[in-house]
């Protein structure tokens, strides 16, 4: 088998890093995909609660990559897909306990056995997002349509393309289409023409988001869910399939018209 | 849309239009490394170097980097005076 290494950064935190690669993972093991996520943020673990599984860690990414254990035994299987597997970050290690030529080692063994390994990479520029970045065959690279997060996702944008990753894509989350109806909101049209880099999904504001988290189910699993829409449909981006723009304002079509003109003109 | 009915009734700029057009500067100088500051300094003296071959209105001469997708670009317009018209 030969995996695809996904890297989900931002630069700017709390902008849905986490949140993304826990509905991207679970939304490819419901396709019938292996997938692992692997939380890259040492010091401050966050995707174990996301995905309901922080009951059941016992060894962590630092054991896996300082051979205390196998890396399946760093493995913890969800309890929804069993094709679905996180690795937890060490909670109370060093953030330099893990190097990038340790991720690129981790990552060319999974590669074995999964279809797809997605990392969530840390907030910041420094060594954990060049941990995160090093093993990854695609970039996806996550804003807010709000100025400090386009900013710093341009900025994190021309850290990858030096480092020769990628290819980017581009997610924004926390879209309110009514804001943006009213002029109170940068549009995902305008996002993406600051940026210039190919969009692979647009996630609106949503309260099911929280919801979901607060019981440890990712947003995805919820059918009724806007948001969990919208990230179903990145997987199956990712996956290869075309997928159209879903409408999220049937007044006036503005998603609907966002994807034609973004289709049309790439 | 919301922006194009505000400026046809007169009202003033939307947020996300002001946040737009602040983004775009940022970004060009963010990519670039080049401070405002900079830019103004660099023109002042690729004036004076060019000052020195041609006379050039110095008043109407204009220095910009325009975005073009990722790549950036330094445009120059730099209008000639007729030296026959001292």
């Amino acid at each position: 088998m030969n995996g695809r290494v996904v890297t989900v950064t931002s630069g700017k935190g709390g902008v849905g890093k986490t949140t993304t690669t826990a509905n991207l993972g679970m939304a490819l093991a419901s396709m019938g995909n292996k997938v692992v996520c692997i939380d890259a943020d040492i010091g401050l673990r966050n995707l174990d609660v996301v995905m309901g599984l922080e009951n059941r860690i016992v060894y962590d990414l630092v054991d896996a990559v300082e051979g205390r254990c196998r890396v399946t035994q760093a493995m913890i299987r969800d309890k929804r897909y069993e094709t679905l597997y996180l690795i937890p970050a060490a909670q109370t290690r060093d953030k330099n306990a893990v190097s990038p030529s340790d991720m690129i080692r981790l990552c060319d063994t999974l590669r074995e056995e999964m279809d797809w390994i997605i990392i969530d990479s840390p907030a910041g520029i420094e060594r954990g997002f060049r941990n995160a970045l090093a093993p990854a065959d695609e970039v996806l690279v996550i804003t807010n349509p709000e100025v400090s997060a386009v900013r710093d996702a341009d900025r994190i944008i021309g850290l990858v393309e030096a480092e020769e990753k990628g290819p980017v894509k581009l997610i924004i989350n926390r879209i309110n289409p009514a804001m943006v109806k009213r002029g109170d909101m940068i549009s995902a049209e305008d996002v993406v023409e600051l940026l210039a880099i190919h969009l692979i999904g647009i996630v609106p504001e949503d309260e099911t988001v929280l919801v979901s988290t607060n019981h440890g189910q990712p947003v995805v699993m919820n059918e009724k869910s806007q948001a969990g829409y919208a990230f179903l449909n990145i997987a199956k981006r990712l996956n290869g399939e075309d997928v159209p723009w879903m409408e999220l304002d049937e007044k006036n079509g503005f998603f609907n018209r966002l994807g034609k003109l973004i289709s049309g003109g790439s | 849309m919301a922006s194009l009915i505000d400026r046809l009734i007169g009202r003033n700029t939307s947020s996300a239009d002001a946040a737009k057009e602040r983004l775009h500067l940022v970004l060009i100088h963010d990519r670039t490394d080049l401070s405002p500051e900079d830019l103004r300094t660099m023109k002042d003296r690729l004036i004076d170097v060019i000052s020195d071959y041609v006379k050039i209105d110095a008043g109407e001469t204009e220095i910009q980097i325009k975005a073009n997708g990722r790549e950036q670009t330094l445009i120059a317009n730099i209008p000639l005076r007729n030296p026959r018209s001292r």
